[in-house]
């Protein structure tokens, strides 16, 4: 007896002891604020918060990957409490939610008949589901099962509603989807996600360089949900204001309805909906994600950078714009005429932005001012170079040099900012893109006589938006096609007095499908102008190189842009990135929006110490396939609505806007001419 | 008995979980999904090699030679218990890639029967040492094939027509009774 007890005391002193001393020598360094932080969750391991255990959530929240507030149990003062602990701000957090992306439900057409047992697991192992849709929900509801939360319902229209006010983001749902139509994704995920091949996504939004989730806008103008309309172009671009007035809208040529019948105006919408935001004098709120600390320099401030700036300070992050001209808006304002977009309006757009939190230094050249090393010194995490293409080029004839010859460029932004240099009564605007269109059409407001647009092509192969060659055209402006500069003619006092040109026709189509033009020899002819102004391109000014730091290591195409990963916008540099068109050359307005969002992506990942890689499946524009229909059955024309515009007699006379807002009417008679495509679904027209 | 035979039959005839029904908790509990299957059967096929040697060794060279044969089970459990224990801080301490594998199983298995049971086996079937560890280690592969192969039908019950009253762990049950029907044929080849 005394034996046994002996033995039993002796085998677990043993135990104890070679445990204790195995637990001296075989410690492993823990983070003792994750036991702090522990002690304060639940203890219930319930999972809510989307990790394995209270533990596992302890080290979750120490570690940064988690918010304060990741357990769904505990009270408030818990909260603050682990807050103080962590050292973060309790402040705004940035809870994962669930979001659904498919919204063909019952309007999805089935391949087979499918009787087996109502999952969506089971079915989407035969074949992949009976919807014809490769990716779309297949409607069983697991994921309404899958949530403990009872935040997800069976809409109407035979797809999950997700109730925000009751999800925690636990990723349930997410992992009970066969497909991937729920994601759980914070805001910075949503905000950074480019589109990819996977996405349910309408051919209009897959034309849109910033990649708004078009018919989910117009969706929310149809109900009248205007705030949440432009919250949805919001968390794609930050400038409703400016791209609804200057966008040449590349989604409305890809709109589903638009091969039936006309496209849907979406832009207009777009301008409807911001507009509306302004004339209620209110601003929306727009949240941001808890301070990282972070610091990102940003080289120009025009809309590559201001988009940059925008997403890297929703993302929590600190960036701080460095601007040469006197204001914030770069080509949107020097470029850009005032009867286009308003500098009154593009104001206040800027003013929203640069309230979130960003800081603005304007009247400082890089090079000039300051120099690339005081910004390393000065402690940015990262710099992004978005300097736009302000170098003209120029024609090389002889004449150039004399008064009265501008460039095309130049002359905008000096009309532009406030001092609008001299011009005579008759002049010669050289090229055939929208600069060369801006500059005629500010020309003939500032009251010239005539003025010519000299192209060495003809009006089909114009650069051009045909809004705007048809704008122009009525305005008054002269065409002068096939005609190549030769020389500008001086007359005694050096000034200009006429343009030289000779006559082309066009040749064989060369590499990009263009007919190049050849000249007739002895053609010359001459337009009698007093001022010739040269839009026949531009390209990044990069004067800020050659100064002997990390700049001159970077790599430059031969169009003197700077040389990046077109889906990351990472420069050879690491921490140097760069959009807009001093990346991609003279683009449209929402393409430099599109990249600034690009590279805010990489430069989060890239501040939050992970690889920048890009996105796998990124579309970068290119359409789906399945998506392109040839035909679009069910659709009966019904025309889109016109354009309201001031009468020409009265327009060339100010520098007033010349399209207006549609009405609230009109916006939601056009509204509903959406047919709110998916990626194979879509509405058919029912009355 | 030859190795050969021993194999088989730790493997298939005697298997630890169909025709020994021992261990049946993680049966049920981790054969929900493949990928945890996977790492509770490395996990046991890891501690089931270590305890059966270890108790083996104790078994004979204390508690035989101090004639306290009687205190076996207490003492089995007690040492399996603290080799766990230590295991898992071995392991984390010096094979972290192997604690990441295994690590969230191990303290499942402080509790689990098979081992246990593995380990008292050795010592009713009067095993030699070298049988000792070959039995422990084909005894814990059985229990893995039996997991594994469980887990693998189990992920199909899902895409089935269940009856409401027999969905999850009712239909788990029926299954098990039927693959361990199964694998009575294995009966007599030993």
């Amino acid at each position: 007896m005394l034996e046994s007890i002996l033995v039993t005391f002796s085998i677990g002193a043993v135990s104890g002891v070679a445990l204790s001393y195995a637990s001296k020598l075989f410690y492993v360094y823990e983070d003792p604020l994750i036991a702090k932080v522990e002690g304060l969750l639940a203890g219930a391991n319930c999972g809510g918060c989307g990790f394995a255990g209270c533990s596992a959530a302890a080290e979750a929240i120490v570690n940064d990957k988690a918010p304060a507030n990741a357990c769904i149990l505990i009270d408030e003062e818990n909260i603050r409490e682990i807050a103080a602990i962590t050292g973060a701000h309790a402040g705004p957090p940035e809870p994962p939610s669930s979001y659904n992306n498919c919204s063909g439900g019952k309007r999805a057409t089935d391949r087979f008949i499918y009787s087996g047992i109502w999952s969506c697991t089971a079915a989407a192992a035969l074949y992949g589901g009976n919807r014809d849709c490769a990716i779309g929900c297949l409607g069983f509801g697991d994921c309404i099962r899958a949530c403990r939360f009872n935040a997800i319902k069976m809409g109407g229209h035979g797809f999950p509603v997700v109730d925000y006010d009751k999800c925690v983001g636990c990723g349930a749902c997410e992992a009970s989807c066969p497909k991937t139509i729920l994601e759980v994704k914070t805001l910075s995920q949503r905000l950074f996600h480019l589109s990819s091949a996977g996405d349910p996504l309408a051919p209009c939004s897959q034309g849109c360089p910033a990649e708004i989730d078009i018919p989910r806008y117009i969706d929310h103008i149809r109900n009248m949900r205007y705030e949440e309309a432009l919250d949805t172009i919001r968390e794609k671009n930050p400038m409703p204001l400016s791209c609804g007035r200057v966008c040449p809208h590349p989604c409305e040529s890809l709109c589903r309805r638009g091969i039936a019948d006309e496209p849907v105006s979406i832009n207009q919408l777009k301008r409807f909906v911001a507009d509306y935001e302004m004339n209620s004098g209110r601003r929306l709120p727009i949240a941001c994600s808890p301070a990282t600390g972070k610091r990102i320099a940003i080289i120009g401030g025009g809309p590559a950078g201001i988009s940059c700036a925008y997403f890297l300070r929703r993302a929590g992050h600190h960036p701080e714009i460095f601007e040469a001209m006197p204001k914030l808006g770069g080509m949107l304002r020097y470029g850009i005429p005032e009867y286009r977009l308003p500098k009154k309006i593009l104001d206040w757009e800027i003013q929203g932005i640069l309230k979130l939190g960003i800081e603005s230094h304007t009247n400082v050249r890089l090079g000039l001012d300051f120099d690339f090393c005081s910004l390393v010194a000065a402690g940015f995490d990262a710099v992004f170079f978005s300097v736009g293409a302000w170098k003209d080029y120029n024609l090389g004839i002889p004449g150039e040099e004399l008064s009265g010859c501008m460039t095309g460029i130049n002359f905008l932004s000096r009309v532009g900012g406030s001092k609008p240099p001299a011009i005579g009564k008759r002049a010669a605007v050289i090229g055939g893109g929208n600069t060369a269109i801006d500059c005629c059409r500010t020309l003939i407001r500032m009251g010239l006589d005539k003025v010519y647009l000299v192209y060495r092509r003809t009006r089909k192969e114009m650069p051009a938006n045909e809004a705007e060659i048809v704008a122009a055209e009525h305005e008054g402006i002269e065409f002068v096609f096939l005609a190549a500069p030769n020389k500008i003619i001086a007359d005694e006092e050096k000034q200009v007095a006429g343009l030289e040109y000779l006559a082309m026709e066009l040749g064989k189509p060369d590499a990009s499908g263009r007919h190049r033009p050849v000249p007739i020899e002895g053609s010359e002819q001459i337009l009698a102008v007093d001022t010739v102004i040269t839009a026949i391109g531009q390209s990044p000014l990069l004067s800020f190189r050659g100064r002997g730091n990390r700049l001159d290591d970077l790599n430059i195409s031969r169009w003197n842009t700077f040389e990046v990963e077109p889906s990351t916008c990472q420069t050879n540099v690491p921490y140097i990135f760069a959009a807009g068109d001093a990346a991609t050359g003279p683009a449209l307005v929402v393409d430099a929006i599109g990249g600034g969002r690009k590279a805010a992506r990489s430069i989060d990942l890239f501040l939050r110490g992970e690889e920048v890689n890009p996105q796998e499946d990124a579309l970068l524009n290119k359409p789906i396939g399945e998506s392109i229909f040839p035909s679009v059955p069910g659709v009966r024309p019904m025309g889109r609505i016109g354009l309201d515009e001031i009468d020409v007699t009265n327009r060339i006379q100010t520098f007033a806007e010349v399209d207006l807002t549609i009405s609230e009417r009109d916006a939601l008679a056009e509204s509903n001419r959406c047919l709110s495509c998916c990626r194979l679904c879509y509405n058919v027209d029912t009355h | 008995m030859g190795y050969l035979e021993l194999i088989v039959s730790c493997i298939f005839v005697n298997n630890i979980l169909l025709a020994q029904f021992l261990g049946n908790c993680p049966f049920l509990g981790t054969s929900k999904k493949m990928e945890t299957a996977v790492g509770m059967a490395g996990a046991v096929v890891f501690v089931t090699v270590l305890a059966g040697t270890i108790t083996w060794i104790i078994y004979h060279q204390i508690l035989v030679k101090f004639d306290l044969v009687y205190l076996r089970t207490f003492s089995f459990i007690l040492i399996i218990a603290t080799l766990v224990q230590f295991v898992e801080m071995f392991l984390k301490k010096m094979i972290p890639v192997l604690y990441a594998g295994l690590g969230i199983f191990l303290p499942l298995i402080t509790t689990n029967c098979a081992v246990l049971g593995i380990c008292v086996i050795n010592i009713d079937e009067e095993f030699t040492f070298s049988e000792a560890v070959s039995a422990s280690l084909f005894y814990a592969v059985g229990f893995g094939l039996a997991l594994i192969l469980f887990a693998g039908i189990r992920e199909r019950i899902l895409l089935a027509r269940v009856p409401k009253a027999l969905q999850g762990t009712s239909i788990a049950l029926i299954t098990a009774g039927f693959i361990s029907l199964t694998f009575f044929a294995f009966r007599g080849m030993v």
